[in-house]
């Protein structure tokens, strides 16, 4: 699902602007210039491998970590600079902290009076909001991973952000608990709530998202809409016929057809359009090898994710597939 | 909105030591110390006192117990006291990750270091007025309200000798005070909280190894060991401030840069844990 864009002030500065974003440690380079933008009513997908730098990136978006250079500005103040860059802002990074031995409404009064004056009126609110009202009264040190998550949910919306920066919000949970962390999150994105979402879990993504950056080994190789990215992936198709041998003749000297490799005991190939995937099924009947299945296969996210992170850029999923063999024109 | 401030923390730290075991450990041991000195003091067979100052008036004037508990205490217990929370007030946030927790709020790294730093203090001073209260307390119960000998020879009234302790007591937090920022660097720089609370203990009982260490006794009157004896200027006729007066420079001397570095660590240092 992509959530569509809310109309936005195109004079104002965008929630997250980072330029040439660095972090150092010795010989140890975790972000390495990472670029990204992300605008108003953005659901915002964060993605990359374990050890990607994600995580020491949100924390120097939210002023936690001094960058080694660049810089990072949300709604075009630097959170290096003032506190005040925050406003506006909410999240966490990896698992919510609270204080064990103080309850949930405790721990909540107190992020309030750290807020100011207005939050402590939420704080009833947001318990409410993440089905805690009820636990309120219970010291955290006693709460599950799922509640705690969503105690760190409720923290956030003392602050009534209009960025949300969320890091694995719903690992460690149990599906029930991911379920309502994603319907949770897509409550947030309909209330115009700008949410940037670190996750691996890239179904979620997928649903959740309308544009990601996929980082690895600490830069960004690919920022831009889901959608994009999949369309500028191609449609592979699958075929299978009477006889394949003969079929992938035809797919052989059909123009049009690319990538033509068998996989799975099935022919895949990508078409140049779809036109040239009707002249292949009107040669491949005239060739006598009639077709069981044609049909597009949509490329998933996670596929793009693993052949970003994992293979060279630019490199087919496919062709690292130890069942895959490339076929020879 | 109206923006948090220092006195939010302040009052939040505060709130937060009423939940930790940590701060009626170190509240307790002020309380127990004296009634267990006193206990002692009165099934003691030799009722003339030991070697050590105003060991002989124990028995005669109840004030002289605080004197006596500030004079032993210096050693060990008040630096230790203090250190548990000095040392743990940072250093806990990091183990727990509730600093990133914080950090990410409305509230600048000046200030939270300022609420914090007044709370641990706070809490040093709770302990030395408790501590000083319950001798005066229990001392009374056991020797009587009576008048006080000082230690040049001259005697004042039990009101007048109650008024000395009290402000001896507040001449004996000024080497506290410097224990709270030894307390503080420890907890900011090492950002676990045993290490910072013994690393404080350790500092402390070094300056009073230094101090008996075979030539190195002119360094003494600069030592912060030496400090905690400021108060018995107090008990001099006439009063004698230099000490008090050299015990205030020479904590600012260690304290001030303590505190100073404790602050810029804290300031400028990366929230990369929890």
């Amino acid at each position: 699902m992509s959530v569509p864009r809310r109309g936005s002030d195109t004079d104002a500065p965008p929630p997250v602007e980072v330029r040439g974003l660095v972090k150092r440690y010795g010989e140890l380079t975790a972000v390495d210039g990472v670029d990204l933008t992300v605008r108003a009513g953005d659901v915002y997908g964060y993605l990359g491998p374990n050890g990607a730098g994600k995580t020491t990136s949100l924390r120097m978006m939210l002023g936690l970590i001094r960058p080694t250079s660049g810089s990072v500005r949300l709604f075009g103040r630097d959170p290096q600079q003032s506190v005040k860059a925050l406003d506006d802002v909410a999240g966490f990074v990896e698992a919510p902290a609270f204080y064990a031995y103080l309850t949930a409404r405790r721990n909540l009064e107190l992020l309030a009076a750290y807020d100011g004056d207005e939050a402590r009126s939420r704080v009833d609110h947001a318990l409410a909001t993440v089905e805690l009202t009820g636990r309120a009264r219970d010291r955290v040190g006693g709460y599950s991973h799922g509640m705690k998550q969503r105690l760190g949910i409720a923290a956030a919306l003392l602050r009534e952000p209009k960025l949300m920066i969320l890091d694995e919000p719903a690992t460690g949970l149990d599906p029930a608990g991911m379920r309502d962390m994603r319907q949770l999150i897509r409550g947030l994105a309909e209330q115009g709530i700008t949410v940037v979402l670190s996750s691996h879990l890239l179904a979620e993504v997928e649903e959740l998202c309308n544009r990601v950056a996929i980082v690895r080994e600490g830069r960004i190789v690919y920022e831009g809409m889901i959608s994009e990215l999949k369309r500028g992936a191609g449609t592979t198709y699958r075929l299978a016929t009477t006889d394949d041998e003969r079929a992938l003749a035809v797919c052989r000297a059909q123009r049009g057809i690319n990538d033509l490799r068998v996989q799975h005991q099935r022919i895949c190939f990508t078409a140049s359009g779809e036109a040239a995937v009707a002249e292949l099924s009107q040669a491949l009947v005239e060739a006598g090898a009639l077709i069981h299945t044609l049909a597009p296969e949509t490329v998933t996210l996670e596929d793009l994710f693993f052949s970003l992170t994992e293979g060279r850029d630019g490199d087919r999923m496919a062709s690292e597939d130890p069942d895959s063999v490339e076929v020879a024109r | 909105m109206k923006r948090p401030g220092v006195l939010s923390v302040y009052r939040w730290e505060l709130i937060k030591l009423r939940y930790q075991k940590r701060t009626y450990l170190g509240l307790g041991a002020s309380l127990i110390v004296p009634i267990i000195f006193v206990v002692a003091i009165h099934f003691r067979h030799d009722r003339r006192g030991g070697d050590f100052a105003f060991a002989s008036y124990l028995t005669r004037s109840g004030l002289a117990v605080p004197l006596v508990i500030m004079l032993f205490g210096a050693v060990w217990m008040f630096p230790l006291i203090t250190a548990l929370v000095a040392g743990d007030i940072f250093a806990s946030e990091d183990h727990n990750g509730t600093l990133k927790t914080i950090l990410t709020r409305s509230l600048e790294r000046g200030q939270i270091f300022a609420g914090k730093a007044l709370a641990a203090a706070t809490y040093a001073v709770a302990a030395i007025l408790l501590g000083g209260t319950v001798a005066v307390i229990a001392g009374s119960i056991q020797s009587g309200f009576n008048s006080l000998q000082t230690l040049s020879g001259t005697v004042v009234s039990a009101p007048k000798g109650l008024e000395l302790v009290y402000v001896g007591l507040l001449v004996y937090l000024i080497p506290i005070g410097t224990v709270v920022c030894i307390g503080l660097l420890l907890s900011t720089i090492t950002r676990n909280s045993a290490a910072a609370v013994v690393g404080t203990l350790m500092v402390s009982l070094l300056f009073q190894l230094i101090g008996i260490l075979p030539g190195l006794t002119g360094l003494q009157p600069y030592l912060l060991s030496t400090q905690f004896n400021a108060w018995q200027g107090l008990l001099r006729t006439p009063i004698d401030w230099s000490p008090i007066i050299r015990a205030a420079w020479v904590c600012a001397m260690y304290g001030v840069p303590a505190m100073a570095a404790a602050f810029l660590v804290f300031l400028r240092r990366d929230v990369a844990g929890g």
